[in-house]
This record gives structure tokens, sequence and C-alpha cells, in this order.
């Protein structure tokens, strides 16, 4: 219980280190937003307008930069991210509320599954190592060096065009609004499968490969030996024994892939032009929208931060080693 | 003397195939009898594990067993060949009947169960007809017999001391009594005084429960004062064996002997500790004749021209065998 309290408190403090730096890092790139808005309509904006988009974005001249800070702080905590220029007047938390649930829901889904698939079949060749899998393998080493969006784009090169089943991008049909119901749901899952499918394919085979790797170490333990020895079913022996050491090294990098999610797969939305938060992103630094760009890198530092904390608890119950007596 | 509770007979084990295989063990022929402690001596190298796992048919790749038999003799029931059972038939008699404990005391308990998991999952394994209550009592009864507290059952093994970690290995050796216990090296990473405490507890539940030990260490010494008979092995093979007293008093061959050197004794006149020239043959390529002919400071001509077979000498007392040129069979020996 002291330790996790130790970690939470560990994350607490990087929490605020990355918020802080969130802060600074846009106010030290030269230019502002106002000024790039001012362009962007060429200048016919009123004085007295910039003012009040100037106050609007936080950028008071009135206000030092400490105030700003603590300003910056105040409107965190009350879930105000500002406002985003590329779809002004939408809020940043809005615009995130809005492209979020897709990359959790294709990304997330997809990382699981391809955790859970790649170890099993990981656990399954480590086991059977020397038989007819240790064949496949280095198919799955070639497969695991190949970069997503790259696969993404020869799946779209494949499969979608017209006529095809596959569509090449979005999220789901244009017309269609976004509920939950008949039409909305088929359609979100239809335009998923391809780029899920190349996530899928190239991430599985990194987890297949160390899970194969630990098992082989493992199974050269005494203490496999003795299982044997003890006369336990090849089953216990493969589960209980080896794929339960096997899997911890395995489990921390699954965690800490969770923290990738949000932001990890900015290539495959872009290649796809999928309405998450990668796309999202890419947009933003396209129109210089630092309230969404401070926005989206806000989730992506917390959703690491959670993430480690979640590889630290799930250490903690997988390895008795790890706790203090 | 009481029955062969395991013999084994013409015993190869190989370490890889064809003509670049390591003959690890050649043509052992050991027996076990019932209840007693048969002590396996020799350096490291001389193949005295692998011999244990060949036995037991749990050597790692690239071990093969190339030749032999390995007979156990149920209490009832005809003899069965180890080496011809199949899977299912192996993992029965696995701990049930010849249980092991091995070299890393350290390693040999999986890290991330509790010592009652690794205890109870052996006993439903083999008699899945006991209830969860009975074979808790059990693994209860089993840590007391090996003096630890019952309440260290929900430990992990890393919140256990070296010693304890070899004792709880002990106590599940013996958790479904076996007839054959098989110690390979069981106190090589202890202290001398926890290596003693925990033989003296083994040679104590020996007697109550009546189990056979095999019992394989370097240590000479430790055998000498421990077991009812000892073999010394050497390059693979069985060199000598008699009973322990016997070979402590007078050593027929001259590596024994040497062995016997190597340590002091406790009582008795001072003598000069001389240990044995030279180091282990290499077993990938063997002396003609006696493998200990090149160290051996009595080899004389037909040493390293012929294989001396193990064999009852002429000159030694009866029960004993050696396998050296000074001391040559009194009867052709069959093989």
């Amino acid at each position: 219980m002291r330790f996790l309290l130790q970690r939470t408190a560990f994350y607490l403090f990087t929490a605020w280190a990355a918020i802080t730096l969130n802060f600074f890092i846009p106010r030290l790139v030269p230019g502002d937003p106002v000024q790039s808005l001012i362009s962007r309509n060429q200048g016919r904006i009123s004085a007295d307008a910039i003012e009040s988009l100037r106050v609007l974005f936080g950028l008071d001249a009135n206000e030092n930069v400490w105030e700003q800070y603590l300003h910056y702080w105040g409107q965190l905590l009350h879930g105000d991210l500002g406002l985003s220029f590329t779809f002004f007047p939408a809020p940043v938390s809005t615009v995130i509320g809005d492209s979020l649930p897709w990359t959790v829901g294709l990304v997330g889904i997809t990382t699981i599954i391809s955790f859970l698939l790649g170890t099993a079949l990981g656990v399954g060749a480590g086991w059977r190592r020397g038989s007819w899998v240790d064949g496949l393998l280095p198919a799955t080493t070639f497969l695991s060096s190949i970069p997503y969006f790259w696969l993404g784009l020869v799946a779209i090169a494949l499969f979608a065009g017209p006529g095809s089943f596959f569509p090449s991008s979005g999220g789901y049909e244009p017309g269609l609004v976004p509920a939950f119901d008949q039409y909305f749901i088929p359609s979100a899952i239809q335009h998923s499968i391809l780029p899920a499918a190349t996530i899928l394919v190239s991430s599985m085979s990194g987890w297949i490969l160390s899970m194969r790797n630990m098992m082989v170490t493992v199974s050269s333990e005494d203490y496999i030996t003795v299982a044997h020895a003890k006369g336990l079913s090849e089953r216990r022996v493969a589960l209980s024994y080896a794929a339960r050491n096997a899997l911890l090294p395995n489990v921390s990098g699954f965690a800490l892939s969770l923290g990738f999610i949000v932001g990890g797969t900015l290539l495959v939305e872009i290649v796809f032009s999928y309405p998450g938060l990668g796309y999202q992103l890419f947009q933003a630094v396209g129109a210089k929208d630092y309230p969404l760009m401070q926005g989206i890198f806000l989730i992506i530092t917390i959703s690491v931060l959670v993430a480690n904390l979640l590889a630290d608890v799930a250490y903690l119950l997988l390895d008795p080693r790890t706790r203090k007596s | 003397m009481s029955d062969p509770v395991l013999e084994i007979r013409g015993l190869r084990v190989d370490y890889g195939l064809g003509d670049a295989a390591v003959h690890a063990v050649r043509d052992v022929d050991l027996t076990l009898h019932r209840g007693e402690v048969l002590g396996l001596a020799g350096e490291s190298g001389s193949g005295k594990s692998t011999l244990a796992y060949g036995l037991t048919r749990l050597l790692p790749p690239p071990g093969v067993v190339s030749g032999g038999q390995v007979i156990y003799h149920p209490v009832d029931g005809p003899p069965v060949d180890v080496l011809t059972l199949t899977p299912a038939q192996l993992r029965q008699l696995r701990w049930a009947e010849t249980s092991i404990v091995f070299q890393g005391a350290m390693n040999s308990l999986n890290p991330v169960h509790k010592v009652s998991t690794q205890l109870l999952d052996v006993i439903k394994a083999h008699e899945p007809t006991t209830t969860a209550a009975g074979r808790l009592a059990r693994a209860r009864d089993l840590l007391r017999l090996v003096g630890i507290a019952a309440d260290r059952l929900d430990s992990y093994p890393h919140q256990l001391s070296g010693g304890m970690r070899q004792r709880v290995m002990i106590a599940m050796a013996l958790a479904l009594e076996p007839q054959v216990v098989i110690m390979d090296e069981p106190t090589t990473a202890l202290d001398v005084v926890m290596q003693r405490q925990i033989l003296g507890q083994l040679a104590e539940l020996r007697e109550r429960l009546g189990f056979a030990v095999l019992f394989i260490t370097h240590d000479l010494s430790l055998l000498v004062e421990f077991s009812d008979r000892i073999a010394i092995m050497y390059g693979g093979r069985i060199v000598e064996e008699a009973p322990a007293a016997q070979l402590y008093r007078r050593a027929l061959h001259p590596y024994t002997e040497g062995l016997l050197h190597s340590f002091p004794a406790l009582r008795g006149p001072r003598r000069e500790l001389t240990g044995i020239p030279g180091s282990p043959p290499d077993l990938r390529a063997m002396p003609e004749g006696c493998a200990f002919h090149p160290r051996c400071p009595k080899a004389f001509d037909p040493c390293e021209k012929k294989v001396p077979a193990l064999g009852p000498p002429i000159d030694g007392d009866p029960g004993r065998d050696v396998a050296c040129w000074l001391h040559p069979a009194a009867a052709p020996v069959p093989h």
C-alpha cells in the first residue's frame, strides 16, 4: 500500500511537470495564435477584435507569465482547455471529446486483442519450440518490422477502391448521424476493419515474438524441471509454471502500450483519414492550432502516466517479489 | 540385503546425436535396494547428474538416453522399465514413486506461487480424489516434518532462506511417500551448519518413512558418513562400488583413494592431503583403456589398452565391485 502511494505521488509530480512544460513550450514558439488568426483573415480584423482574441486565448498582454500560468491551471481544473481555432469557436474539450472515442475504440480494442492473441500464440510457439511453428517466426519478425502506416497504404491499395466493401477513409458513411443505432454501428465497424487489421497484424507479431522468447528462457529454469518431475500435466506446467512467469515482462509492455493508444497511431489515422485524436493532432499542427495541440498533448501525457501506474499495479499483482512485506 | 527397488542396467546417455555425440554416461549398472542410501560420488563432469536426469527421463535437449534399462519395482505389481513408459504412465510414476530434490534448491520453487500452491498441486495431480481440506492438512504435516512452521505455507519462495527452501523441497519430495528419493547435490548451495542439520533430518526421516535414497554429490566425506553403500563415478562409468565403511577403510581403485585423500579426517593420525593430479577427462576425447590411467599414479601396462570391467575383485571382500586392472575381476562379468 505504501508502495502504491509512493508511486501515485511520483506520478502526480510527473503530471505537474508535464503540464507545466505543456504550458511553456507553445509560448516559446515564435508568433502566437492571434497573429496566425489575423493572417488567416488577411488582416481584416479590427483592433478591438484582436484585443478580445488575445484575452480569449489567454494571451492577455497585461498579464505576466506567472499570472498566465496560474490562470492556465485554474482553467485546467475547470476542464476548460481553451478554444480551438481550426474549429473556431468550438472549445478544445469538445473537439477532443468528439475524437477520443474513435481512437480509443479503434486502437484500444485492437491493442487489447493483439496483446491477448499475440501472447497466447507466443505461449504456444514457445512451449513447442523446435517444431514447425518456429518456421513461421521469421514471418512475424518481418511483419513486426513494418510500420503500421505503410501496411495501411498497402491495404488501401489492395483492398479499398471503387466498389470495394472496405472504405478507404473516414470513420462512418458520410450522411449518417453518429448514434447507437442499426445504421451507424455497422457502418462504423465496416470503416474500422481495414485500419484495425493493419494495426493488429503488425503489432501482434511483436507480442508473439517477445512472449515466445520469454517462454523459451523460462523453460530452462529449474522450477520447470521440478514441475515436470512432479508429474504435473503438460498443460499445468506450460500455463501455471512457464507462462505465468514468462508473462511478466509482456504485461508491463502491454500497460505501456496502453499509454500510446491515444497518440501512437497518428499515422494510421492519417492514412485512413480516421476521425480520431491522431488525425485531429495532425490537423492542429497544420493549422498552428496551439490550444488544440496543447489539449491533445495533455491527454496523451495523462494517458501515458495512467498506463504507467497501471503497469506498476499489474506487476504488483502478478509478481509477489515486488510486494514489500 | 533387501530387494532391489531401482535397477539401472547398461544405461547410456549421450549429448547430441550421431558421430558428434558426447557419451556422458557409459554402460552404467547400478542397483538401489529398498530403504538404503546409495551414495554416488565423482568430480564435476563425471556424469553423475546426467545419470540422475537420464534415469528419470528429465534430460534437457540435446541429452538423449541411447541405451539401457531402468527397472522400477513397485511395492506390489510387476516391475516396469521407466524408459519405455508412455508419457501418461511416466507422469503417474513421477513423484508418486520416485521424487527428486534438485541441485539448484534456490531456483527449484516457482517464484510467483505460494509454497502451499506448489505443495498442493502435486498432491492434487496424483491423488485427485483427496479433499482440499485433506490436502492442506497433509501440506501442514509435511512442513512440520522438516521443521518448518505450518504458517509458512502462505509464504512466497523469496521470503524463505536458502535452508528453508531446501527443506520445503525435501518436504515436497516426501509428499506422496515415494519409494525412491533422488537427491542431486541437495546441500551444495548451503553452508556447512545448515548442511549438517538437513542431512541429520533426512537420515531421521528415512528411518521413519523407509524410502531409498540415491544421493549424488561430489563430497565423498559426506557420503562416508551418511550412506550405506557408495558408488564412485569417473568419466561416465562406475569405477568402484562398496559398502561405505569398507570403501573408507580400504579403497581399491586409485581414483577413490585419491578422493579419500583429498579431505582431512577429524580424528586419527595426521596424514598428508594429496589430491589427484591432472583434470577430469574430456568426454569428447576419452583416453584409450581405463579413463583414469593418464592421472593414475599406479598405472601399468594393460591400463592404457583395455577398459577394465566392473566386477568383484579376486582380492576384495564380498559385496564390493571395482573396475581396475590392479584388482582384476574374479570371474569374467557378463556384458
